[in-house]
């Protein structure tokens, strides 16, 4: 199996497609974890046909689809001001029509500046009754508007869960906070939340601006240096979410992106409590190669696996990495020829990446990818 | 078209003082954009103290000293420049000449102090916002004062040719007084601001 | 000359001087005033001249060449964008086209656009001969054009621009910012905010003092009223972009401390100041474009605007609000509720005076009888248009359906129906309805009417789908996307019209070029129209008028449509101009206009270059200061005007 996968990467079949998992479908999933030419043929499919990946799939990411009360809530005064400003075009169009085609007395010869005092009247009046109108939708527009924001800020501080989020160029930290130090959850660019428990998203960056944004769930909110800002969550559906970076943070703002899961509170504390331990123990041969290639390479410079010496913060924490869905801020499915693409060579996967390209041997490769496929 | 005159205006000066002349009005829009430019660095100066949670940020507040020399220079400076302004509108060619080189000392010196004034800050403009804040709003005026200087000599220098004589030189000579008012009164504002707020 | 005392009006010597206009007869006359105001023919020509119009056409010119480029970028975006996971452009270079696309599209062509407009219409609208500071002008197009050159060089020496066109700090600070491309975006920004700060000036002296006597406030033509009050809005606004620019070049050159939190400074800080300027900075592009609405549209239907005070206290509400709303795009930055519930009001007010501007203008179209030639097509389509984006705008104005949609496509669809819709479509008609005046020549209505059908069409098809692009997640300013997002379909239908509208654009420049040539001579008044440009000939004579005009009513030409009641007694032998009062324009002064000089082009240069030296060293500005010193003595000081010899 692992010959076949450094075969696959090695011919650079790999390098190119990208799939992003929280879009796919589950029998998407279930082919993308299996492995070797099961795989590639799963993603040639999907390059070459998008379009059927699509249907019913392309609404994980749609502010059109809500399934979270500050979604809802949004949505609701999305259609409502749709409609008020749908109906005041066309009333506006209506209008200008009849005053282009209204018949007219075929006094041609009449000078312009004879005005019809009667008429001069009568449009003041039209004005004024259609400015008043307009005063009136706008009142309307703005207490909705207002009530919206009040009742959607009135979530903050039900929260029963903390999930602090920190941005980097271009991928998303993410820390559950536990009672002691020990206790807490390191992870990337996937965050799990228990179904229907409102969530407090605490967001800070270390580098550029960034924005959090989960359209099925909530409004976006910015990750700004040096102003540390929070959002609450609440997902009312079990499923899987994508969310997006949506502020421009440079080279790869299109490839900054994060998966939610939402879960039942029993699947949620069992997550939970398998990405507090540290991580296994290679198991075979090729694992503790794997092992030892990670940390002689310069991977353990940038990449912390709890339990091993490897202690880098400047790419995201490997330690349970296959329990995750998705490579590199859901740029790559994560399977293992993925994983062995995107080692091989990031920069040709993601551009401008802060991970290098290492130069390892066919081995090494082969061997680290088994490795940290096992970091369930 | 064919024309019909309606109007002779050849009786009309060529020249004239305050609003009448064009040139008048575009000083007043300069000045209204260079305010502006002040008004949202001093803006920027608050909202930068308002963040901070010590007010000058690792400094101490500045050496009143200099600062308010210069104050006390442009303050006086107002005295001779309305003296000009006065000349300028009788066309008295003989004082306006004595008077544009009394403001053009007057106008050198606060320049001269000014070399004092920035080490009077007792911070350096890299060393935290409070320092790039309190280097820029006195390099702004720096720049300001610099140019209105220079006008202020190229005229004085133009009175003395033969240029100096024509009618229209002495509008020039008005509205650079106008605008000297407001070199002072920026920086009674920004004097304020840079030497008081962080004594406050 | 020290003994003369008191009133102006005394200085009997100075005022008998020259040779008048009184009496002449009109061939007379213009043997007098064309050498008078002259612009030597060939390149020195080219370079000294301080004509309004020559400088006007040239700036329009170049803001259109600007226009090309921009559009182009956007069409090797919408390439990229077509199909998800494309690889036809990288993201480094994706970046790089739509901050050029939108820093081009808004400073080197939106705003200057309107500028040029002004400078070439207004002092034939007031009936005057030039602007009030002429070699100002002249100044202005040259910092502004060598801003524009700047900043594409930079482009094609792979150093263009790539953090937006509101670079953002950090991203666009010295940190994370790469290589010198910031910095060129900083100093282009500063380039056009100083040309653009001089034409408002310029404005603001011109339409106060300038105006022909008996233009009182209330006989303003409309479109002169809206660029007034879009020079206001210049002048308090793009000061703010000025500040913030030099400070991110202090930030990035120097080592200030401005946006960096980690010292005192604040991140926040850069979007207030640029938005406190890139909001008004959309109504500086959209405020003369109602005014080209208004100008046009009394033309085609044959009467006045009905509520030209309504009008001009709109225009006025705009400007003024326009100050009120910055924060309407910083709302996911997270500003305490009732803050941003103020600057929701705010942002809705807005729609009260722009809504008062298309129900007076339908009210002109019910009281008058329309003739659907190609300018009256373009406002149509600009009604039809601006009225979604307007209405677009008061959604994102709610703060909850912005934290939906802010940086998704749905905001690209509400501003570029706003900005193409509100502002492109009014200056293609304005484009087709005064071209027979720049140019002597009609423009073909065939041609005009095939560019205004693709580009309307073209247009609506490239951008409407992007509301619901935006409302199902994309982001934007990504350069590629997933292909199971299911976005694709709607893309490469995007993209596939906006081939549309480049047809519809390069139809309208091959008119231009066509027309330039074989089109209709257009004589004096080709559209029958009401205001002071359509008095004199088509293309206009260096000294606009040759005598200037008195102003009896509103729409002068259509109260006296044969004969121009005019003013006598103006130098004919030297370059004069009027000015008046500023309510009622009685003549108060007789003012020299400056000649051609070649020393606003020399200070330009001077001032170019310090500036793009300070790119790599601040010692730019202290040696750069030398010659623009000498440049801007040269060019003030007085050069053996008649006026200045005793
Ligand atoms: C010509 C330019 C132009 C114009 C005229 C406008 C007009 C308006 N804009 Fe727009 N806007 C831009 C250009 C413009 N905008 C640009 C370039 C951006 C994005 C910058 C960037 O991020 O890159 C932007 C972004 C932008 C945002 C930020 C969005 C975001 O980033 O998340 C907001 C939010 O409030 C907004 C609001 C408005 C409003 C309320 C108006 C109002 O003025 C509209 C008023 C008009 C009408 C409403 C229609 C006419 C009225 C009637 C027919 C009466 C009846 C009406 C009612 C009953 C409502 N605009
Ligand atoms: C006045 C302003 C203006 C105008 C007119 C346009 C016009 C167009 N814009 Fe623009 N756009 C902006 C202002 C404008 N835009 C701004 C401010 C941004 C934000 C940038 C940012 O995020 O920082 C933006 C962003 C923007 C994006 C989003 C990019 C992203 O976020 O990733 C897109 C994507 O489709 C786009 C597309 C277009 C298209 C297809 C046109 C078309 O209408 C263009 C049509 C014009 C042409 C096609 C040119 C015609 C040329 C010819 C016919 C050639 C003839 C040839 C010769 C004579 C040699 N624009
Ligand atoms: C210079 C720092 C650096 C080095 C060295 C480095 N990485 Fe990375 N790595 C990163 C960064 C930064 C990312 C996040 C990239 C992104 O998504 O934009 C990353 C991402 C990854 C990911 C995907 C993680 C996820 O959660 O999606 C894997 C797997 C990975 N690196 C493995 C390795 C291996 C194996 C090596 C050694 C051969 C290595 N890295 C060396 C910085 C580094
Ligand atoms: Cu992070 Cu965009
Ligand atoms: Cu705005």
């Amino acid at each position: 199996m692992a010959r076949c996968m450094s075969l696959l990467a090695s011919s650079r079949m790999l390098t190119r497609p990208r799939m992003s998992l929280a879009f796919t479908c589950p029998t998407q999933i279930l082919t993308g974890i299996v492995p070797g030419k099961a795989a590639q043929q799963c993603l040639r499919w999907v390059s070459a046909a998008p379009m059927l990946v699509l249907a019913g799939c392309g609404d994980r990411q749609s502010a059109l689809h809500a399934h979270g009360a500050n979604a809802r809530r949004i949505l609701d005064l999305i259609w409502s001001f749709s409609a008020v400003a749908g109906a005041t075009w066309l009333l506006v169009m209506l209008v200008l029509a009849a005053a282009l085609l209204r018949r007219r007395l075929s006094e041609t010869t009449r000078s312009p500046l004879e005005i019809d005092s009667h008429q001069e009247r009568r449009f003041a009046q039209a004005v004024g009754s259609a400015m008043a109108l307009t005063v009136l939708a706008l009142v309307m527009m703005t207490t909705a508007s207002f009530f919206a924001g009040k009742s959607i800020a009135s979530l903050s501080g039900t929260e029963t869960l903390a999930v602090r989020i920190t941005g980097h160029q271009w991928w998303w930290e993410v820390r559950y906070p536990g009672d002691d130090r020990s206790q807490s959850i390191v992870t990337a660019n996937e965050i799990h939340v228990p179904v229907g428990e409102p969530v407090e998203v605490e967001l800070d960056s270390l580098d550029v601006i960034h924005s959090f944004w989960v359209p099925n769930l909530a409004g976006k909110r910015d990750l700004i240096p040096g102003r540390p800002s929070q959002l609450t969550l609440i997902a009312d559906k079990p499923g899987t979410y994508r969310g997006q970076c949506a502020e421009f943070c440079g080279y790869q703002h299109a490839h900054m992106a994060i998966t939610v899961i939402a879960e039942s509170r029993e699947a949620f504390e069992a997550w939970q409590s398998r990405q507090n331990a540290v991580a296994s123990a290679p198991g075979g041969e090729e694992e503790r190669r794997g092992q030892q290639a990670f940390l002689s390479t310069g991977c353990a410079l940038c990449h912390t696996i709890r339990g091993t010496p490897a202690s880098g913060t400047v790419g995201p924490d490997l330690t349970h990495l296959a329990s995750r869905r998705a490579l590199a801020a859901d740029t790559l499915a994560m399977t293992p020829g993925a994983l062995a693409a995107w080692i091989a060579d990031p920069q040709s996967i993601k551009p401008g990446a802060k991970m290098p390209r290492i130069a390892l041997s066919a081995d090494d490769l082969n061997a680290v990818v088994t490795y940290l496929g096992s970091l369930e | 078209m064919r024309h019909r005159p309606v109007a002779d205006i050849s009786h009309l000066p060529t020249y004239d003082f305050g609003s009448a002349s064009p040139m008048w009005w575009g000083t007043l829009a300069f000045i209204a954009l260079e305010a502006t430019g002040f008004a949202l660095a001093i803006g920027t100066y608050f909202y930068l103290a308002v963040l901070a949670r010590h007010w000058p940020i690792g400094a101490p507040a500045p050496d009143l000293l200099p600062g308010t020399a210069v104050l006390a220079i442009l303050v006086a400076s107002v005295v001779p420049n309305h003296m000009i302004e006065f000349w300028a509108r009788r066309q008295d060619l003989a004082k306006v000449r004595l008077g544009m080189v009394v403001m053009s000392i007057v106008g050198i010196l606060p320049l001269i102090v000014r070399i004092w004034e920035f080490p009077a800050l007792r911070i350096s403009w890299d060393q935290n916002a409070y320092g790039s804040i309190v280097w820029f709003l006195l390099g702004l005026h720096t720049t300001h004062l610099l140019t209105d200087v220079g006008d202020t000599i190229v005229l004085t220098v133009l009175m003395f040719t033969q240029k100096g004589k024509a009618g229209r030189r002495f509008s020039d000579v008005s509205d650079n007084a106008f605008y000297w008012d407001f070199v002072v009164v920026s920086w009674v504002v920004l004097y304020l601001v840079i030497y008081w707020v962080p004594r406050m | 000359m020290s003994g003369i005392a008191g009133k102006p009006a005394e200085h009997t010597q100075e005022a008998l001087k020259g040779i008048r206009d009184t009496g002449l007869e009109e061939v007379r006359l213009r043997t007098f005033l064309a050498p008078a105001w002259r612009t030597p023919k060939g390149l020195y020509g080219w370079l000294v001249t301080v004509d309004h119009k020559l400088i006007g056409r040239r700036y329009i010119v170049t803001a259109f060449l600007f226009l090309i480029l921009a559009g182009l970028s956007a069409l090797a975006m919408r390439f990229q964008l077509a199909q998800p996971e494309a690889g036809h452009i990288g993201p480094d270079l994706y970046n790089q086209l739509f901050t050029m696309h939108g820093t081009t599209m808004m400073f080197l062509f939106a705003v200057p656009v309107m500028e040029a407009f002004a400078i070439y219409l207004v002092p034939l609208m007031i009936g005057t001969r030039n602007v009030a500071f002429p070699r100002l002008n002249a100044f202005s197009y040259w910092v502004y054009l060598s801003g524009g050159l700047m900043i594409w060089i930079a482009f094609a020496f792979e150093t263009g621009a790539d953090a937006g066109w509101f670079s953002y700090v950090p991203l666009a600070g010295p940190e994370y910012g790469i290589g010198k491309r910031p910095d060129f975006w900083a100093q282009m920004v500063t380039y056009t905010e100083v040309s653009a700060l001089a034409v408002a000036v310029e404005i603001i002296a011109t339409v106060f003092k300038q105006r022909a006597p008996g233009m009182s406030l209330d006989r303003i033509p409309l479109y002169v009223w809206s660029v007034l009050v879009t020079a206001f809005v210049i002048l308090f606004a793009m000061p703010a972009v000025m500040v913030s620019s030099t400070m991110l070049i202090l930030d990035r050159l120097v080592g200030t401390k401005f946006f960096d939190p980690a010292a005192g400074g604040d991140a926040l800080l850069w979007q207030h100041l640029f938005w406190f300027f890139g909001h008004p900075e959309v109504y500086i592009i959209f405020i003369p474009a109602t005014g080209f609405v208004s100008a046009i549209l009394p033309t085609f239907v044959r009467r006045p605007v009905f509520g030209y005070l309504g009008i001009v206290l709109s225009l006025i509400a705009i400007g003024f609000l326009s100050f009120g709303l910055w924060v309407h795009h910083m709302f996911a930055t997270g500003l305490p509720q009732l803050g941003e519930s103020f600057f929701t009001a705010s942002s809705m007010m807005i729609a009260i005076p722009s809504g008062i501007q298309i129900f007076c203008w339908i009210a002109t179209i019910w009281g008058g009888r329309p003739i659907f030639a190609t300018p009256m097509l373009f406002v149509l389509g600009f009604i039809f248009t601006f009225v979604i984006g307007g209405l677009t705008g008061v959604m994102v104005a709610s703060v909850p359906i912005d934290l939906q949609v802010h940086d998704t496509y749905f905001v690209v669809a509400h501003f570029h129906y706003v900005l193409v819709g509100g502002a492109v479509f009014p200056l293609l008609g304005a484009v087709y309805y005064w071209f027979p005046k720049i140019t002597g020549r009609m423009l073909s209505e065939r041609l005009g009417r095939w560019n205004f059908w693709l580009v309307f069409l073209g247009f609506n098809l490239t951008f409407f789908p992007m509301h619901i692009l935006g409302l199902q997640g994309m982001p934007r300013r990504v350069y590629t996307y997933p292909p199971a997002s299911g976005w694709g379909e709607m893309n490469l239908f995007i993209s596939l019209s906006s081939l549309v509208v480049f047809a519809g654009f390069a139809l309208f420049f091959l008119n231009l070029l066509l027309s330039l040539r074989n089109g209709r001579i257009a004589g004096d008044n080709p559209w029958g129209a009401s205001t002071l440009e359509w008095a004199t000939t088509s293309p206009p004579p260096s000294y606009d008028f040759s005598r200037l005009p008195v102003v009896t009513h509103r729409e002068p030409l259509w109260a006296e449509p044969d004969v121009l009641p005019v003013v006598e007694g103006l130098r004919v032998d030297a370059r004069e101009v009027l000015a008046g009062t500023v309510a009622d324009a009685v003549p108060q002064v007789r003012v020299p206009s400056a000649d051609n000089s070649i020393w606003p082009l020399l200070s330009a240069i001077a001032v170019g270059g310090a500036f793009f030296g300070s790119i790599y060293t601040p010692w730019a500005v202290v040696w750069g200061a030398i010659p623009v010193s000498i440049g801007f003595i040269c060019w003030f000081w007085p050069k053996g005007e008649p006026e200045d010899e005793e």
